[in-house]
C-alpha cells in the first residue's frame, strides 16, 4: 500500500504534493495511484521503439505533466529528460533512461502491491 | 420559482468553470482546488469542451484549457472560441507546461496561464478568481443590462439570467413566451413615435409589475417584440392573453392588442436561444391567422418546416452530386392491335442521401413557390437532351420526350435560348422536344406567357397544354393559343364520364382538337376499360400504370428495345 512516508523514502516530494492537493492525504495517494497505473508509460516505450517520436514525445509531455502535479520526483525527472530530447525529435538511444523510468516507477508500483 | 433570479444573481451565485485536459490527474487535481469555490464541468478533449461550452454558454464563467490534447488540441478549441462571438466572451485560462507556447496562445486571446506542474492552490484559485473578475467587469461596462426606453432587461442580459435560472433549477417546468404588438407600426404612424413610446414604456411595467412580478423574466428584444421566461403557465392560454392585453386598457381610444407566442414546458437541453426561437416561430405562425392571437409552438410543424428549408437549401448541393434523378414515363399509341410506345415524359426524382427518395410532390410546389424551380428545371432539361443524343449515338434510338416547363419559367428572359442551345449541342431535334405547360399558365398569365410560348414553337419546340380542363380553359380558346398536343387527366375524364351528356362533351374536345390538327393524350390511366373508353371516342395516346409507371433511365431503355 502507497504511504507517504514510504513514498518520500523513494523519493517522492510528498510535501510539495500534498500542498498542491490541500493536504488531502487520502485525495493525494488517489492521484498518484492513477499516475503510476497509467497506461502512458507502455506507450512512451512502444512509439519509442517504433520510432514514431512524434508520438513519443506526445507521451513523454503527457505524462511529464502529470508527475509533476504528484511531485514523484525521482521519476519526474528521467521523464523529463526524455520529453527534452524528444522535443527536438533527437534520434538516440533512449533504453538507458527508459531503464530508469521504469525501475522508479517499479518503485512505487511494487509498494502499492505490498499489503 | 422563490426568488426572481436577476435579484440572486451577482452576489451569491457560485460561478461555473470548464476544465478541459486529457489527464485525469490533471483534471481531478485541478478540480479539487477549483471546487472549494466554484462549480465545476469537465472535459477530457476539446471536441468534448466545445459541446459543454456550446451548451453552457451564457452560464460558463472561464475554460481552463490543457493545449496538447488528443483529437482536438487546446489551440484549435480556442480559434473556434474566438471565432464565435456567443463563446469569445467566455476567458481562458492555458495549462501548459511549454514556455513557447505561451506568447501563442496570448496572442489567440487567452486570458491568464497556469504552468505545470501548479503552483499552490492559493494561486491557482486567485488567478482563477481575477480573471473572472476582469472578464465580468468588461462585460458590465460593454453590455447594458437595461434597455432604455423600457427598463427592461436587454437581450443579452436576459438569456443569461434565463440560463443561469435554467441551471440552478434544472426541476422547474418553463414557458418560453413571446409577445409582439399588433400593427404598431400603424400605431406609430397614426398616433406619433411618442405615443407609440409611451405605449411600449407602459406596456413594458404592465409585463413587469402584473405579469412577471417576481417569478419569471421579461425583455424587450426589439421594436415591438417582448419575450418572457416564466414557470409554466397553468391557466388557460386565453385567459394568459387576456390577462397581458389588460395593459392596454388604459387607452381607450387606441386599439392596441399583442399576439402571442408560446414555447411551454421548454426542454432545457436546447440552448436558451433556441428555445426562444421556437416561441418566436409560434408567434409568426399567429400572423396568419384571424380569429386567435396565440399559438404553441408545435413540433410537427416545426418538423415539417426544418424539413422544407432543408430541401430548398439543399439543392444546389443536390444538382452538384447528381442526387436529381430522371424518370421515363412511356406514352403508348392505341391505334394499332398492339400498344406501341411512341413518347415519354421525363420525371424528376430526388434521392436524397438522408431522406432517401423524395416524392416530387413534396419539393416541386416547394420549389414553385420560391421560384428554385428554374434551377431545377433548366437542369433536367439538359439531362434530358443529353440522354436523347445518347440513345441516338449508342441504340439508333430516337423518341420524343416530353419535359415540364414550370409557368415560373416562362418569365425567364433565356429561355429559349437556354433550350435552344441544350437541343443544338446535343444535336437533337426540337421537334422531338416537347415542352409540357400547364394550362393555367395560358389562361392567368396572360398574354405575355402566350408569347413566350409563341416563341418557343417558333423555333421548333412542340408544345404540350398540360392538365387540360381543370382551369378555366374553354374550346374556342384553343384556336387562339399556341399548343400542338392537349393533355387530359383521367381523373378529369373519369370525373366527367358519370354522366352521358359529359360523355359526348369529352368526345367533343377530343374530335375539335383533333379538327384543329391538336393531338391529344390522356395520363394517370390505370384500367383496361379506361383505355377501351379513350380509344372509343379517339384519344390513341395513352400514359399510365396500366401500361407503366414512370421507369429509371435503363429499365426505359429495355422496355423501349423491347418494343
Amino acid at each position: 500500500m502507497l504511504t507517504i512516508e514510504k513514498m518520500k523514502e523513494i523519493g517522492a516530494n510528498t510535501e510539495e504534493g500534498l500542498n498542491r492537493c490541500m493536504n488531502n492525504e487520502a485525495f493525494y495517494l488517489r492521484m498518484v495511484n492513477l499516475a503510476i497505473s497509467d497506461d502512458s508509460f507502455d506507450q512512451l516505450k512502444e512509439a519509442i521503439e517504433a520510432g514514431d517520436l512524434d508520438r513519443a514525445f506526445e507521451r513523454a509531455h503527457a505524462i511529464k505533466g502529470v508527475l509533476g502535479n504528484v511531485s514523484l520526483t525521482n521519476l519526474f525527472e528521467p521523464v523529463s529528460e526524455m520529453t527534452e530530447l524528444l522535443r527536438s525529435r533527437t534520434d538516440t538511444d533512449y533504453s538507458e533512461l527508459l531503464d530508469r523510468m521504469f525501475e522508479e516507477l517499479n518503485k512505487y508500483r511494487s509498494l502499492d502491491e505490498e499489503e | 420559482m422563490p426568488k426572481n433570479p436577476v435579484n440572486n444573481d451577482k452576489i451569491n451565485r457560485r460561478r461555473l468553470i470548464l476544465i478541459v485536459d486529457d489527464e485525469q490527474v490533471n483534471r481531478e487535481l485541478l478540480g479539487m482546488i477549483a471546487s472549494t469555490e466554484f462549480d465545476i464541468l469537465y472535459a477530457a478533449n476539446g471536441i468534448e469542451a466545445l459541446d459543454i461550452i456550446r451548451k453552457n454558454v451564457y452560464t460558463l464563467s472561464l475554460v481552463i484549457l490543457d493545449l496538447m490534447m488528443p483529437e482536438m488540441d487546446g489551440f484549435e478549441v480556442l480559434k473556434t472560441m474566438q471565432s464565435h462571438e456567443e463563446m469569445a466572451h467566455i476567458p481562458v485560462i492555458i495549462l501548459t507546461s511549454d514556455k513557447d507556447a505561451e506568447v501563442q496562445s496570448l496572442k489567440l486571446g487567452a486570458a491568464d496561464f497556469i504552468i505545470k506542474p501548479f503552483h499552490s492552490p492559493e494561486v491557482i484559485l486567485a488567478r482563477i478568481e481575477r480573471t473572472i473578475e476582469l472578464s465580468e467587469d468588461r462585460f458590465i461596462i460593454q453590455t447594458t443590462e437595461r434597455e432604455n426606453l423600457t427598463g427592461l432587461l436587454t437581450k443579452e442580459y436576459f438569456f443569461r439570467y434565463a440560463d443561469q435560472y435554467d441551471r440552478f433549477h434544472p426541476e422547474d417546468s418553463m414557458d418560453a413566451v413571446a409577445l409582439d404588438i399588433i400593427h404598431f407600426h400603424m400605431i406609430n404612424e397614426m398616433y406619433g413615435r411618442n405615443v407609440g413610446d409611451e405605449i411600449l414604456i407602459h406596456f413594458a411595467r404592465f409585463l413587469r409589475e402584473e405579469i412577471i412580478g417576481n417569478k419569471g423574466l421579461a425583455c424587450r428584444l426589439d421594436a415591438d417584440r417582448f419575450l418572457l421566461y416564466l414557470p409554466h403557465i397553468e391557466e388557460d392560454y386565453q385567459d394568459f392573453l387576456d390577462r397581458i392585453n389588460r395593459a392596454f386598457d388604459v387607452f381607450v381610444d387606441i386599439n392596441v392588442r399583442v399576439r402571442c407566442g408560446i414555447y411551454a414546458n421548454a426542454d432545457k437541453e436546447l440552448e436558451i436561444e433556441k428555445q426562444f426561437d421556437r416561441a418566436l416561430h409560434a408567434v409568426s405562425t399567429v400572423k396568419d391567422r384571424y380569429d386567435e392571437f396565440y399559438a404553441l409552438y408545435d413540433d410537427e410543424a416545426h418538423d415539417k418546416q426544418v424539413f422544407s428549408e432543408r430541401l430548398v437549401n439543399g439543392i444546389d448541393e443536390a444538382i452538384a452530386n447528381k442526387q436529381f434523378l430522371v424518370y421515363f414515363q412511356p406514352k403508348y399509341d392505341v391505334s394499332g392491335d398492339t400498344p406501341k410506345i411512341i413518347s415519354a415524359e421525363a420525371l424528376v426524382r430526388w434521392k436524397h442521401p438522408e431522406y432517401g427518395m423524395i416524392s416530387p410532390g413534396l419539393f416541386i410546389p416547394l420549389f414553385e413557390s420560391n421560384g428554385l424551380i428554374h434551377k431545377l428545371d433548366f437542369y433536367i432539361w439538359e439531362q434530358v437532351a443529353e440522354k436523347m443524343r445518347r440513345w441516338k449515338e449508342e441504340f439508333g434510338a430516337e423518341i420524343n420526350v416530353s419535359v415540364n416547363v414550370s409557368r415560373i419559367d416562362l418569365h425567364s428572359p433565356d429561355l429559349e435560348d437556354f433550350l435552344e442551345y441544350i437541343v443544338t449541342i446535343n444535336d437533337v431535334d426540337p421537334k422531338r422536344f416537347y415542352l409540357e405547360i400547364t394550362e393555367s399558365a395560358y389562361t392567368e398569365d396572360g398574354d405575355r406567357v402566350t408569347q413566350k410560348i409563341f416563341n418557343l414553337r417558333d423555333r421548333g419546340f412542340q408544345i404540350e397544354m398540360d392538365d387540360f380542363g381543370t382551369g378555366y380553359s374553354s374550346l374556342n380558346m384553343l384556336a387562339d393559343v399556341p399548343v400542338d398536343v392537349l393533355k387530359l387527366d383521367m381523373k378529369f375524364i373519369q370525373h366527367l364520364r358519370s354522366s352521358t351528356k359529359n360523355e359526348i362533351l369529352i368526345s367533343l374536345i377530343i374530335n375539335a382538337a383533333k379538327a384543329l390538327g391538336i393531338l391529344t393524350v390522356a395520363e394517370g390511366v390505370e384500367e383496361k376499360d379506361q383505355v377501351d373508353f379513350l380509344k372509343g371516342i379517339g384519344c390513341n395516346i395513352i400514359q399510365g400504370y396500366y401500361f407503366s409507371r414512370p421507369l429509371p433511365e435503363q429499365d426505359f431503355l429495355e422496355l423501349l428495345k423491347e418494343n
